[in-house]
């Protein structure tokens, strides 16, 4: 269960930021989106997955969410 | 000499990895690499901010230098105490540089070193009462310190003293701030943990203090340079090109810092981050609190700079855009001058670095405006997303050393032949021994500044000094010159 940094960087992507591992990673889809709903899995570009409780609304970015990692990737 | 291929550089780490034992090796093999631009993520062929192998020579630092010599120390009207032994503070004492405006002794503390100078009592009885007498006097003989930061040294985490206790407690009897940096030595790997420290305790006692407090008034230009260190001068020549611009700094963090300039820091509309490695957890931590966007940049050479003053314009409407061009222009004829000095000079010149923080990806575009070439480089304690921004700055099949230890980068030195060595002064000695030129890049070999367009003349200037002097034809031995020089003597006596 990382604490993961997230934030809109300059074309509107999400990055993700883990600050104990160093890993500095853009997010290449979100699986919940919209402005009502966000959250669910994100898989991140360089493979591996990560799993967010969806909430209601867009979160404040940047943000620290809890994230439960899924797939590594590797 | 001819750069090595990507096949003889793997071939030189795996001829230099043969010494060690089995553990050993295969433990230094992650850490040594041949760079690849093509690689996105340093991950793939790099391991870095793990701990050193015993029995080999490192050359890191711990968490009190991280804490105390980088971060805080350099804040120039608090009082920092070397809470332990008398060595650590005393030996590391002014050694960095950081230059300051004031009268030190009287509102200005940066070159001094305060110890509570722990005996063996101390530790069998603890030292929280001692603290507590040291800043009560600290109080009566500089009445005009602006604060007081508590710098732990190893044996207070293990004897396990209450320093925060003793913080709270002096806060209130004196009225100004008192910051515990709990940076005891042994924690972590390096230095680089020492900053990490440094930053929580700063975000934890320091930055929230003027939380609700809108008297500073403030402007749409507001910036905050973090991380220069103000060696040798730095972060002065930085500062004249961002307010020729037309931004105000507010802060700068810590060279030449103030703690006010800390405490307002989170009312400025964008932070420039120059050191990424000792500041960036601030940064992203005024991010998401306060929302101030943060920047990293480079002031390294002209290249360098006027990519990042169009970088950091870019975010500001056009009279910043307008004036980032106006600086650039203005100090070109200055730098085109010290190019056209210098270049046919250094041409072609071949560097290898191993430093620390920011300099081993940031002082490239700097040697490369001189025409030299930067064949290796490496981090003391970088970590994986230092290396990340380190691959596409440097060339193809360029070593990459992570943590390297003495034997190896002696050994790579001998192999790849470098003109130019760029590292520390534990490497100095050795290097200029073998006959090699060298600049002590930690604190620019007693010179500087180094950023900016001033810098860069002084860097320059430098290098050539350094590279050319003539004693590097004197150091061979005369059992090792060959015979034409020998003729050459013979005939001269």
């Amino acid at each position: 269960m990382p604490s993961v940094m997230l934030k809109k960087n300059a074309e509107g992507k999400l990055v993700f930021y883990v600050p104990k591992k160093d890993l500095e990673e853009v997010a290449e889809t979100v699986e919940f989106d919209t402005p009502e709903k966000w959250g669910g899995e994100v898989l991140l570009s360089d493979g591996s997955k990560y799993y967010f409780e969806p909430i209601d609304g867009q979160p404040d970015f940047p943000v620290t969410l809890r994230a439960k990692r899924i797939d590594s990737g590797e | 000499m001819a750069a090595l291929t990507k096949e003889e550089t793997e071939a030189l780490i795996q001829e230099v990895l043969e010494i060690y034992p089995e553990q050993a090796r295969k433990d230094r093999a992650k850490h040594l690499a041949v760079n690849d631009q093509s690689l996105e993520k340093s991950n793939k062929c790099i391991t870095s901010n793990r701990k050193s192998q015993p029995g080999v020579m490192t050359i890191r630092g711990c968490a009190y230098a991280g804490s105390k010599g980088v971060v805080w120390g350099p804040i120039k009207d608090m009082i920092h105490i070397s809470h332990g032994p008398v060595g650590c503070g005393q030996y590391s004492r002014a050694g960095r540089r950081n230059y300051y405006v004031g009268t030190t002794g009287i509102n200005t503390f940066g070159t001094m070193n305060f110890t509570s100078d722990f005996t063996e009592k101390d530790i069998v009885f603890g030292g929280d009462k001692k603290l507590a007498k040291i800043m009560t006097e600290i109080e009566q003989l500089f009445p005009l310190n602006k604060g007081i930061s508590i710098q732990s040294e190893c044996p207070i985490g293990l004897i396990g003293d209450d320093i925060e206790a003793v913080a709270k407690k002096a806060n209130k009897e004196i009225g100004k701030p008192v910051v515990p940096v709990r940076c005891e030595g042994f924690r972590g790997v390096s230095q680089s943990l020492g900053h990490h420290i440094a930053n929580d305790a700063i975000r934890d006692w320091v930055l929230e203090n003027r939380d609700g407090d809108e008297s500073f008034p403030t402007t749409p230009y507001d910036v905050a340079v973090i991380g220069d260190y103000n060696i040798g001068g730095d972060a002065w020549a930085s500062r004249t090109l961002l307010e020729e611009m037309g931004l105000r700094v507010v802060a700068q963090w810590s060279g030449d810092g103030t703690i006010a300039e800390m405490e307002k820091t989170p009312k400025v509309k964008l932070n420039l981050i120059h050191c990424y490695r000792s500041m960036n957890y601030i940064a992203r931590h005024m991010e998401e609190k306060y929302k101030i966007p943060w920047i990293e940049y480079n002031f390294f050479g002209p290249t360098k700079i006027a990519e990042s003053l169009r970088k950091i314009a870019a975010l500001f409407d056009e009279t910043i855009q307008a004036g980032a061009e106006k600086v650039i222009a203005k100090y070109q004829a200055e730098y085109d001058a010290v190019i056209a000095k210098y270049k046919p000079r250094l041409q072609g010149k071949r560097v290898m670095l191993y430093v620390g923080g920011l300099r081993p990806r940031h002082v490239i575009g700097a040697y490369e405006d001189l025409g030299m070439e930067v064949v290796g480089t490496g981090y003391e304690f970088g970590h994986n997303d230092d290396y990340d921004r380190t691959i596409k700055e440097m060339g193809n099949a360029t070593l990459i050393y992570d943590d390297v230890t003495g034997y190896e980068f002696e050994e790579f030195v001998k192999r790849v032949q470098p003109d130019l060595i760029g590292s520390g002064i534990k490497e100095k000695y050795i290097f200029q021994k073998m006959g090699i030129p060298f600049r002590q890049m930690h604190s620019w070999d007693y010179s500087g500044p180094y950023h900016g367009y001033d810098g860069f003349a002084i860097f320059a200037r430098d290098m050539d000094m350094t590279l050319n002097n003539p004693c590097w034809k004197q150091v061979k031995v005369p059992w090792k010159t060959d015979d034409t020089s020998k003729v050459a003597v013979a005939a001269g006596a």
